[in-house]
């Protein structure tokens, strides 16, 4: 594909993921707005009077500490793609 | 997708665990299988895993309005089948029920079901099908991403109406579809495009590669 139709592609995406935050603009956690959709539903499952039997060895103790984990899992992931893109990029130019 | 640590009946985790440790298995062996004959898709295989490492750790707004994360399952499937993908999951479910108590070690198997398993296979199926009658590559991986993170999300649904059916199953089965899969419906269509762009230069950087691995259209080979 062209670069042209690699940026509109790219452009459609963060569209798709910036609408919601203008629609819901103003809206927050409180008054139910961009929770999460794993929480929704182990609610919805202790409604059905279910008792979790065993709780996370261990948590995240702040949410500080938990999108410092989730920014590493981002990064230890785009590191890796990004170098064998890279490196696949520069081996096509050699030969 | 993630089902939270504790959040299944210990029956429905070992079955699920039973179906994902079968699956595992297999898929190391065919790791094992496809890096003997073709040392040079280890790379290929880290992105693979890679790509499911940072799509799950981004947690996106859906125009429901809730949130929730891709899976970046249909890459791996498109390339290696499921069973590989299956042991690529299993890592980055790991990873999260370890240090970020998303999901959990008790329902890793039923997550890796969802994720590793019932997401690849329909993504893997969908992608064959269509590059067997000459879809273009591009044009399939779009699917197969989109149906791939799509069925995931039903996958779980499923599996939560299963071990909770009250009021009754498919009453359950509504209720977990609308909080899963509606919301991941523009989600998965982010995660097909985000796919296209990355097999688009997968195509043109490592098309031997591709071809080799049987990824590509018989036209595009």
């Amino acid at each position: 594909m062209k670069t042209s139709t690699l940026i509109i592609l790219a452009v459609i995406c963060a569209i798709i993921f910036i609408a919601p935050l203008a629609i819901y603009n103003g809206h927050g956690e409180d008054d139910g707005y961009f929770g999460g959709s794993d929480d929704a539903a182990s609610e919805q499952i202790e409604s059905t009077d279910f008792k979790p039997w065993f709780s996370s060895i261990w948590e995240p103790p702040s949410g500080e500490i938990e999108s410092l984990l989730f920014a590493l899992q981002a990064a230890i992931g785009a590191i890796i793609i990004g170098y064998a893109f890279g490196y696949w990029r520069g081996q096509g130019k050699e030969e | 997708m993630h089902i939270m640590e504790g959040y299944l009946p210990i029956e429905w985790c070992l079955i699920w665990f039973v179906v994902a440790i079968a699956v595992v298995a297999f898929g190391i062996y065919q790791i094992k299988k496809i890096v003997d004959e073709t040392p040079e898709s280890k790379a290929l295989l880290a992105v693979s895993g890679a790509f499911m490492f940072v799509l799950s750790s981004l947690k996106l707004p859906s125009v429901t309005g809730s949130c929730s994360h891709p899976c970046g399952n249909g890459l791996g499937a498109a390339l290696f089948g499921p069973a590989v993908t299956a042991v690529l999951a299993t890592i980055v479910l790991l990873f999260q029920a370890i240090l970020l108590a998303h999901g959990g070690l008790t329902t890793l198997g039923a997550n890796i079901v969802s994720m590793g398993i019932v997401g690849p296979l329909v993504a893997w199926i969908v992608y064959k099908a269509l590059t067997k009658v000459n879809v273009s590559s591009t044009i399939a991986i779009f699917f197969a991403a989109f149906l791939g993170d799509l069925l995931t999300y039903v996958a779980t649904s499923f599996q939560l109406a299963f071990a909770f059916p009250a009021p009754t199953f498919t009453g359950a089965l509504t209720n977990f579809l609308v909080i899963f899969a509606v919301t991941q419906v523009p989600l998965a269509v982010g995660e097909g495009i985000l796919t296209v762009i990355i097999w688009d230069r997968l195509k043109e950087y490592k098309p031997k590669l591709l071809a080799k691995l049987d990824a590509l259209a018989p036209n595009e080979a």
